[in-house]
């Protein structure tokens, strides 16, 4: 649609200004993406602080246990001579690895949420909606651009951010190694971190883009809807309709759909075998995954309630 | 041309009419001063000639339909609303990068020109400006956009003497030249009445005059009336009396000067001066006005 309304733009500008015809071609969507994260600088501070606060801890407890080897204990992720046990090995080696995946997507999950209640709310509180209005980018470029930034830009800085954080602790690790006279291969063969990788953008990919987009997209309405605290306006109907449910059905569906959506139920179908989703042993199963009908269920909501807010934003002026 | 084309436009708060039943031409290449008390209906009118609220009637600005183009419309159309619109946490480089990367008539070496005259610093915040220097950087985008229209809504309230001179002479210097058309609407009208080509009062939702400067100048004459020719001027009906220095100063519209000025001084009055002569000294109450 961009496209052609620029070439039908193109066209008309030729005949009325030939001097504007060299002029460069205009990217409203890819700037406005670029535009929130210059606002919204979060998105990559945060995960940078806990990625600094993990490679911090994981210095610090290296230090420690090199420390308790000079004075004879025995670092315990390195059994000196002792036969390999891959599985148990790889579990105990990737632990810290696991969890720092775990801590960074926990952070830009709560950063994609809050990012989404304020993406359109803001603009309205501080009247740039007026400036923004003002310039040739239509309501659905710079929703959408809006949109990307949780289900897309977000899920894949926090694999980003995972992996050099992760490169960071395997180097150090092995410089310890290295230090204590120990084997860097055995500690390598035993840890299997594109397996850990690939598994990681997996779960990005399907949990954190997927099938939160609904949830994204239903806080970016909301954005584009309330007056004043959306955070309050994003979460307690939510709660009134189970609560509603429950005094004249005495059922629990409505609440139970929430929260399957929101704890876990990506991991249902697009893992087996495994209690976490970084769970090493798990296996994938993308084709469930791609074929149950929650996730396309979920997409279509995504898809009305983005559409909901394109038309919210045309409008609403400032608050 | 016409640039902006009304017919019937209306456009209702509930019960409150905001617009009701416009009609309005305004050709390419004009000034037009828009004012209105509080109220009035202004920011309705600019907000539905922007394409920011939707509206009854027909509007054709720069033959696009504002409300479903608005986008479009926007290539050939620049607004400033007030001084509080651009973002605070967005620095200087940033908001230029951004108008430039979405704007096709945006030509970023002449805001930077204009930026160079300024105290305004590249990598500054908005919200570390201060008010005059926030109004100077929006002008310094709006200016280097070779757009048809410019809107300005209340664009120097709030500013000192200095910038808002400074504000107007840019705009008529370095902007305007007659394929363009500025729309603006203020309180300070006293600054803007050599500025204008073409003035409109609105009031209750109607246009309650429109003409041209020009017209304005020939058709309203101001008499400090001599005392004892008091009785004589009052019977030429004049719209308005006041008081002033112990005189009376006598409003009339579409007397003959010449005539007028056998009863004492005639000048021609100031845009506040009939403002509230046709407006009435009620806010928001017009008496019956000769279109």
């Amino acid at each position: 649609m961009n496209a052609q309304s620029n070439a039908m733009h193109e066209a008309v500008v030729e005949s009325v200004r030939p001097e504007a015809a060299v002029m460069p071609t205009k990217r409203p969507f890819w700037w406005s993406v670029r535009r929130e994260l210059w606002e919204n600088r979060s998105i990559y501070l945060a995960p940078l602080a806990v990625s600094g606060l993990i490679i911090l801890g994981s210095l610090i407890s290296t230090v420690r246990a090199t420390q308790n080897a000079a004075f004879g204990f025995v670092i315990p992720s390195a059994h000196n001579g002792a036969p390999p046990v891959p599985d148990g090995i790889a579990l105990h080696h990737i632990q810290p690895f696991n969890f720092a995946a775990f801590l960074l997507m926990g952070t830009t999950l709560l950063v994609a949420i809050f990012y989404s209640l304020d993406a359109l709310y803001g603009e309205r509180r501080d009247r740039s909606i007026l400036f923004w209005k003002s310039l040739p980018v239509s309501d659905t470029t710079a929703v959408l651009s809006k949109a990307v930034v949780p289900i897309v830009i977000i899920p894949l800085l926090t694999f980003a951010f995972t992996v050099v954080t992760q490169l960071v602790m395997l180097l150090i690790k092995m410089m310890a190694l290295l230090a204590a006279g120990q084997s860097v291969a055995k500690f390598w063969a035993g840890l299997s971190l594109f397996h850990l990788w690939g598994i990681t953008l997996y779960h990005l990919v399907t949990g954190h883009a997927l099938w939160y987009a609904p949830m994204f997209a239903y806080l970016l309405l909301v954005s584009a809807w309330a007056r004043r605290a959306p955070f309050l306006w994003a979460t307690l109907p939510l709660f009134a309709i189970s609560v509603l449910e429950k005094i004249t059905f005495n059922s629990l569906h409505f609440a139970r759909m929430l929260g399957d959506r929101f704890m876990g139920g990506a991991e249902n179908v697009s893992f087996t075998g495994g209690d976490m989703p970084l769970d090493p042993m798990i296996h994938l199963t993308p084709g469930r995954f791609f074929s149950a009908p929650g996730l396309w269920a979920g997409l279509a909501a995504a898809a009305i309630f983005l559409a909901v807010a394109i038309r919210l934003r045309r409008y609403r002026g400032p608050i | 041309m016409a640039c902006i084309e009304a017919r019937g436009l209306h456009k209702a708060f509930g019960t409150t009419v905001a617009l009701d039943e416009v009609n309005l031409h305004i050709d390419e290449g004009r000034i037009v001063g828009l004012i209105g008390p509080n109220g009035a209906g202004k920011t309705t009118a600019l907000n539905a000639i922007l394409g920011l609220t939707p509206y009854d009637g027909e509007l054709k600005v720069l033959g696009r339909d504002p409300w479903n183009l608005r986008d479009q419309l926007m290539r050939d159309v620049s607004f400033i609303a007030d001084v509080a619109v651009l973002p605070p946490w967005i620095r200087v480089t940033q908001v230029l990068d951004y108008v430039a990367g979405v704007h096709p008539h945006f030509d970023r070496a002449k805001s930077e020109a204009f930026l160079a005259k300024t105290a305004i610093k590249r990598g500054s915040k908005v919200r570390e400006l201060s008010k005059g220097m926030i109004t100077q950087l929006h002008l310094a985008i709006v200016m280097a956009i070779d757009a048809k229209l410019l809107v300005l809504d209340e664009p120097t309230l709030g500013l000192d003497i200095l910038y808002r001179k400074q504000f107007y002479d840019s705009l008529l210097n370095d902007y305007f030249d007659h394929n363009r058309t500025i729309l603006v609407t203020t309180h300070q009208v006293e600054e803007i009445q050599d500025v204008l080509t073409d003035l409109m009062f609105i009031n209750r939702g109607r246009i309650v005059l429109s003409c041209t400067m020009d017209e304005f100048q020939s058709r309203y004459t101001e008499l400090m009336v001599r005392p004892e020719q008091l009785a004589a001027a009052r019977a030429l009906k004049p719209i308005r009396e006041r008081q002033a220095l112990g005189r009376s100063i006598l409003l009339f519209n579409s007397v003959d000067r010449q005539q007028l000025a056998a009863l004492g001084e005639v000048r021609t009055p100031s845009i506040a001066d009939l403002f509230v002569a046709l407006m009435g000294d009620k806010p928001g109450e017009a008496r019956g006005v000769a279109q």
